[in-house]
């Protein structure tokens, strides 16, 4: 879309969201959030992106094909889990850290925040996949 | 046990994300997936031996306990089926090596059959209903991309009407779910057995059950849900309608088995009369669609209907007998559907065609295949010493038991038409001289079609063989179809390895 | 208030199973949405309606007081929500391919494939 206004929101929107993408993931755990809303807002950003400016722009700022974050997220939400089977318990069994920040105040990480991202960058590919196939549909690519 | 409840599922998940990372490069996806079947065979080998020794095993996943989190549990039927599921997708994979053409191959064909695999033995071990269903969506995705993958005309088509279907079945599957858990309060199998008792009124409980009989019939390809397999399964390349015969249709079935005996078991009166009733029409409809076609892989799909009817029918006598015909009859024919579809596959192969009166010579020019046909085919009607033979003994014996002389005379006349079926797709097929213009499908002609054949004809062999094997060991088999039965009517079992000691 | 909510369930079940019955592709679509909808909200209703404060538990606590939603058919609705998205959005570029190679919506010439 050619429009200058467009363009300058998307400039200053597309950093703010990939931001509020990471907040969402990180405060899911106790509060509205999680993997999948932050891997949607993230997708969201990119879409923007790619509304403003080209499709083909908008791949080039992903860097990646979006089958890596897909397999990517995949592998990492496996690794969460198998964590577990290496010690000997069930799968997926939730391991946690608490790791005092220098700010003060106590951060708590542990295996699910692993597999939340796992499943954001899961959800980040598997949509951008989806809307850059379509997107690209007109142009007669497969 | 809880390295072996799980490795059946996480073995080929993780090959699954393998194949996608390495979507650049086919050849390492091929590798990644031959290694990955034949460790997921090991995984299923190690898992079966665990149950068959130990009895009913389960693992709580992530540490929460029952009936808070999410139970794997495998029984001898879990454990045969995973075992089954695990050794098709061997078959499949060897298969696809050699039969699947490049552009597939490019479009995630392997990962798309590992997560398949990955979806099906997790639905076999899941011992929570929501779960089961988390299971059925990854194993209908799957399936949705395996059907369409290649984007011609019939497959898209046929690909709609699956789609649609199958979707409609997943909003009954959900819709009884909630209810389930919103009257009960809990979604683990073992709990709701034990709660179903207390908390619903028998009418209601009742009406619940048909909700799954709905949406589990309309998977598993119960009449008169099943029309969408017959416009659908022939589209894709046979190789991916071998894969979908062996597994899906028999996860509806297993999850019918599943729920009937564990949960919904206390009005038999009412509800187990309308199963056999089903059964009955879905055999009779099945074959007869079947004896009205003249194009290999349509004979085929209709078969596959026919033959859920047999497993169904198991069910609905719920006797011991019945149960492990059931079990029998299912492996059985996992086995046997499959290699009747990578026959049909290696035929199109060599000649191109589909179509019984455009097919023939076949049984001159490649006398092998024509052998592992035979004794598929034999085994599908019901003649000894296949394994055909024993499980349709097994049903009618049940049957005869119990006094249902209506489903047993159904049963009997529908074998007779299976064989109808079978002859003449071997008298079109594999008999009769070859017809004009059909490419000469004897050895010599194409040496890269050769080669590609003679890989095909590997997993042909060595199902034709397992078919032998389970008629000519049909004591063992036998005996071990007897046990998941009598595991499957005395729920105890399952409720104390679920729930702990001291619950039931 | 059972009774307004089990009442929508209602009417998008009915409209879901309507849109199913008819001809164009992406009417069918559409009432697969809704019955899809109709399914989570159903699940949502059987979960118990109450005016209650988040399934989160003070520190210390072991277990939770007493008006506490619940909240596993939350967790339920949202697995169910995730996949139908997958699922429709497959179905949408099944669609749309398909209309490239047939080009007609009208589901009612997709009978190549009908025994």
């Amino acid at each position: 879309m050619n429009s200058v206004i467009f363009r300058s929101a998307t400039r200053y929107m597309f950093p703010i969201l990939l931001l509020l993408s990471v907040f969402l993931l990180m405060s899911g755990h106790n509060e509205p959030g999680g993997g999948f809303t932050g891997g949607l807002v993230a997708a969201s950003a990119f879409v923007l992106y790619a509304l403003a400016f080209d499709t083909a722009e908008a791949r080039r700022r992903l860097w990646l094909d979006p089958r890596y974050l897909i397999g990517t997220g995949l592998l990492l939400a496996l690794a969460s889990g198998v964590v577990g089977l290496l010690a000997g318990e069930p799968f997926l069994t939730a391991y946690w850290v608490n790791v005092p920040l220098p700010g003060g105040g106590v951060a708590a990480l542990g295996t699910p925040l692993l597999f939340d991202a796992g499943v954001c960058l899961d959800v980040v590919g598997v949509s951008l996949l989806i809307i850059f196939s379509m997107a690209d549909v007109d142009r007669g690519e497969p | 046990m809880s390295l072996p409840l799980t490795l059946p599922l996480l073995v080929p998940l993780t090959g699954a994300v393998l194949c996608v990372l390495l979507f650049r490069s086919p050849g390492a996806q091929r590798a990644v997936a031959l290694g990955v079947s034949l460790a997921h065979c090991l995984a299923a080998a190690a898992l079966f031996a665990g149950v068959r020794g130990g009895g009913v095993a389960a693992v709580q996943i992530s540490g929460w306990p029952a009936p808070f989190g999410i139970t794997f549990v495998a029984d001898l039927l879990a454990a045969v089926m995973v075992c089954a599921g695990a050794g098709m997708g061997l078959c499949i994979v060897v298969y696809s090596l050699f039969a699947l053409d490049r552009g597939r191959e490019r479009f995630g064909y392997y990962p798309l059959v590992l997560a398949l695999l990955a979806a099906v033995c997790g639905a076999f071990l899941t011992g929570d209903i929501f779960n089961l269903y988390v299971w059925f969506e990854v194993m209908l995705m799957a399936s949705f991309a395996l059907m369409a993958l290649g984007g011609e005309r019939p497959q898209l088509e046929g690909a709609i009407k699956y789609v649609t279907l199958n979707l409609v079945s997943s909003a009954v599957f959900l819709s009884g779910a909630g209810i389930l858990y919103g009257r009960v309060g809990t979604l683990n199998l073992a709990d709701l057995s034990l709660a179903v008792d207390t908390h619903l009124s028998p009418g209601l409980l009742t009406a619940i059950a048909m909700l799954f009989l709905v949406a589990f019939g309309i998977k598993a390809a119960l009449f008169p849900f099943f029309f969408w397999l017959p416009a659908s399964y022939h589209t894709p390349p046979t190789v991916v309608a071998a894969l979908f015969s062996a597994l899906l249709t028999k996860v509806g079935a297993y999850a019918l088995i599943r729920v009937f005996t564990l949960v919904f078991s206390h009005d038999i009166g009412w509800t187990h009369p309308v199963i056999l009733a089903l059964a009955g029409v879905t055999m009779l409809t099945g074959v007869l669609g079947a004896a009205s076609k003249y194009d290999f892989p349509k004979i085929l799909a209709f078969h596959i209907v026919s033959q859920i009817g047999y497993i169904v029918m198991g069910l609905g006598l719920f006797s011991a007998m019945g149960l492990a015909g059931a079990v029998f009859f299912m492996v059985h024919n996992i086995v046997v559907k499959t290699n009747l579809f990578l026959v049909a596959g290696i035929a199109r192969r060599l000649t191109g065609e589909t179509h019984l009166d455009r097919l023939g010579g076949l049984c001159r020019a490649r006398p092998w295949l024509a052998a592992c046909f035979f004794v598929s085919a034999m085994s599908l009607a019901g003649l000894p010493p296949f394994s055909g033979f024993f499980g349709k003994l097994a049903l009618l014996v049940a049957a005869a038991r119990t006094g249902h002389w209506t489903v047993f005379t159904v049963a009997v006349v529908v074998s007779f038409l299976t064989l109808y079926s079978m002859t003449k797709i071997w008298t079109h097929a594999f008999w009769k001289p070859a017809p004009e213009g059909m490419p000469d499908p004897a050895p010599g002609r194409d040496p890269e079609t050769d080669r590609a054949v003679a890989g095909m004809l590997i997993p042909v062999t060595a199902l034709a063989a397992v078919s032998l094997l389970m008629g000519l060991g049909a004591g063992p088999c036998m005996r071990l179809a007897l046990d998941a039965a009598e595991q499957l009517l005395d729920k105890g079992a399952y409720i104390r390895a679920v729930l702990g000691e001291g619950a039931a | 208030m059972e009774l307004l909510f089990a009442a929508v369930v209602g009417g998008l079940y009915a409209a879901g199973v309507y849109l199913l019955l008819q001809r164009n592709v992406v009417k069918i679509i559409l009432g697969l949405a809704l019955l899809g909808h109709g399914a989570n909200l159903l699940i949502f209703t059987a979960g118990g309606l109450t005016r209650a404060r988040a399934p989160i538990i003070a520190e210390g606590a072991l277990s939770a007081p007493p008006d506490t939603a619940d909240p596993l058919p939350q967790a339920l609705i949202l697995t169910a929500i995730v996949i139908g998205f997958g699922v429709l959005a497959f179905l949408l570029a099944l669609v749309e391919r398909t209309h490239q190679v047939v080009p007609t919506d009208d589901v009612d010439e997709l009978k190549g494939t009908d025994t």
